[in-house]
């Protein structure tokens, strides 16, 4: 599904601060498969991110997703078939709109946004049911203002925009980083919920080791632009916190 | 009563201005400066078309059309160039200066006994035969009546709900598959075709265009949104894009009587620029004058 294929990006070429994030990364994910990406700062978590999404472009190398080669295409292009949530709640969704018209513009998200009615009535019964799945009391709050919803209740909805249309791929940029304990639980039950409902393609950066193992069937560490371990299938079960501390370690 | 009309009617023509304004300031969150140049631009042309026999309608059509060139440029300077919007604002209106007066081929160009919208209008109605105040004050109603609808209307297609989502939250539209830059030079298209417009029906209803008569122009249409902003909790209405829409228009209503008062009160008509900056200048800061006194 997702192929990344000797991948260099550098920051600030030909300055005091150059960085080299990625020397030569390769890395395949297959159709269905939800990875969880570990790492301490300054590993390329984020950068990775932002190259598959395209809001940055590799200096060297190809991404191919689902077949299809989109090295150079635009960001917006390619969030036709990219969902992402970020880590920080407000990024996610149009403060002042209401719930129901972000929504309705996440529903329109793989076609041209055109000169018909952006909310309609008929989506209303849809949002309303994808909303009770939540059990956040959502259902209720269409027509209230985002920028009125709680952090948790901001990104819960923001998951939903990314996902009402399938994904190709869902990238979960620590999307509950910034949420209280309570929240995060919630959130991650709905991100595995609707990810394996749905069986989408899932990239999820966390900080969390407990719910990195937890959650996902395959679980990359990157260290310094490396992808320094990579775990799946049963291998992935058996793991436990205790032997990834001592990954971290190294 | 004559004197209320034409206040009134006043309002209603710079209201065209302040939807324009509304549409950048407030719906895109872009302080565009090229309204004060499109204004100009609109009149120049309008001014220009008129005086060589063009019927006014077609010349307030053109006017509008020129415009939305204005705000394509100031599109591309801002999303093709990455210049921050207040200085690709400022860019195309000096530009528009010098061509304004290119247009004119002097700085004022007078359109007295010429052919306009309003003697069109004092003509073709009997009632309103040589009654110049209340034909202004029904075109200007019947223009931002129609104007209200439309700019309602648009603004719930997908299309103007992706252009206010751009405004909110461009990362968003961006994350949703949403083309910013477009939408971006669509709303400044817009939003100068209707100063350009505004321009066109303020040089027919003073009966000259004048290279400076944009000067300050955005700081009165800023002046009626946010005066128009203190109706907002009186209206009830929850259709909220209609209810700002008609707020501007008792906004800038609102501002025209105010002017007048202040005129009659003995103010110096080239005070009346400080007296409106002063204006806008408290009503923009009073939101965050209440935050402060909540913090002590």
């Amino acid at each position: 599904m997702l192929k990344l294929n000797n991948i260099y990006k550098k920051f600030n070429t030909n300055s005091v601060d150059e960085k080299l994030i990625f020397e030569n990364l390769n890395l395949h994910i297959k159709k269905g498969e939800f990875v969880t990406i570990v790492g301490g700062n300054g590993a390329g978590k984020s950068t990775l991110m932002n190259l598959i999404s395209g809001s940055i472009f590799p200096d060297k190398g190809e991404i191919f997703i689902d077949g299809q080669n989109v090295t150079n295409l635009q960001e917006n292009k390619r969030a036709k078939f990219i969902g992402r949530v970020f880590q920080d709640p407000l990024k996610g969704s149009a403060p002042n709109l209401t719930v129901e018209e972000n929504l309705s513009l996440a529903l329109l998200r793989d076609k041209k946004r055109g000169l018909s009615f952006g909310v309609h009535r008929n989506n209303r019964e849809l949002l309303i049911n994808e909303l009770k799945n939540f059990n956040l009391g959502l259902e209720n709050r269409l027509d209230a203002k985002m920028g009125l919803l709680s952090g948790g209740q901001r990104q819960a909805v923001t998951l939903l925009m990314a996902t009402i249309v399938k994904p190709k791929i869902l990238l979960l940029d620590e999307h509950t980083a910034a949420l209280d304990p309570n929240s995060t639980k919630k959130v991650l039950e709905l991100t595995d919920k609707i990810t394996s409902n749905e069986h989408i393609t899932t990239l999820m950066i966390t900080h969390d080791l407990d719910n990195a193992i937890k959650f996902g069937n395959r679980l990359i560490m990157l260290n310094n632009g490396k992808i320094q371990f990579d775990i799946f299938g049963s291998d992935k079960k058996c793991l436990l916190n205790r032997n990834l501390s001592d990954m971290f370690k190294i | 009563m004559q004197i209320l009309i034409s206040t009134f009617s006043q309002g209603l023509i710079w209201t065209i201005l302040a939807f324009g304004v509304f549409i950048t300031f407030r719906i895109l969150n872009f302080a565009d400066m090229t309204s004060e140049g499109s204004l100009t631009l609109g009149g120049s042309i309008c001014a220009v078309l008129i005086t060589n026999g063009v019927n006014p309608i077609i010349s307030l059509i053109i006017s509008g059309i020129a415009a939305s060139i204005a705000g394509l440029v100031t599109g591309i300077l801002h999303t093709k160039l990455k210049i921050q919007p207040i200085l690709s604002g400022i860019l195309t209106m000096i530009a528009l200066y010098s061509i304004n007066i290119r247009i004119m081929g002097k700085a004022n160009l007078s359109l007295l006994g010429k052919n306009t919208v309003f003697s069109i209008l004092e003509n073709s109605i009997s009632l309103l035969r040589d009654n110049f105040t209340l034909s202004a004050f029904i075109l200007g109603l019947i223009i931002c009546s129609l104007l209200i609808l439309t700019l309602n209307l648009f603004f719930k297609t997908q299309l103007g709900l992706a252009i206010r989502a751009t405004g909110d939250n461009e990362q968003m539209m961006r994350s949703q598959g949403g083309n910013t830059d477009f939408k971006k030079i669509f709303a400044l298209m817009v939003s100068n075709s209707l100063c350009g417009i505004a321009g066109a029906l303020i040089a027919q209803s003073q009966g000259y265009s004048d290279v400076n008569m944009g000067t300050g122009a955005i700081v009165i249409a800023l002046a009626s949104i946010v005066i128009g902003e203190a109706f907002l909790k009186l209206i009830k209405l929850k259709n909220k894009i209609l209810k700002s829409l008609i707020c501007v228009v008792l906004g800038s209503i609102c501002y025209r009587m105010i002017i007048f008062l202040v005129l009659n009160l003995g103010m110096n008509p080239s005070d009346l620029k400080l007296f409106t900056a002063f204006v806008t200048a408290i009503l923009l800061g009073i939101p965050h004058i209440n935050k402060l006194k909540l913090k002590s």
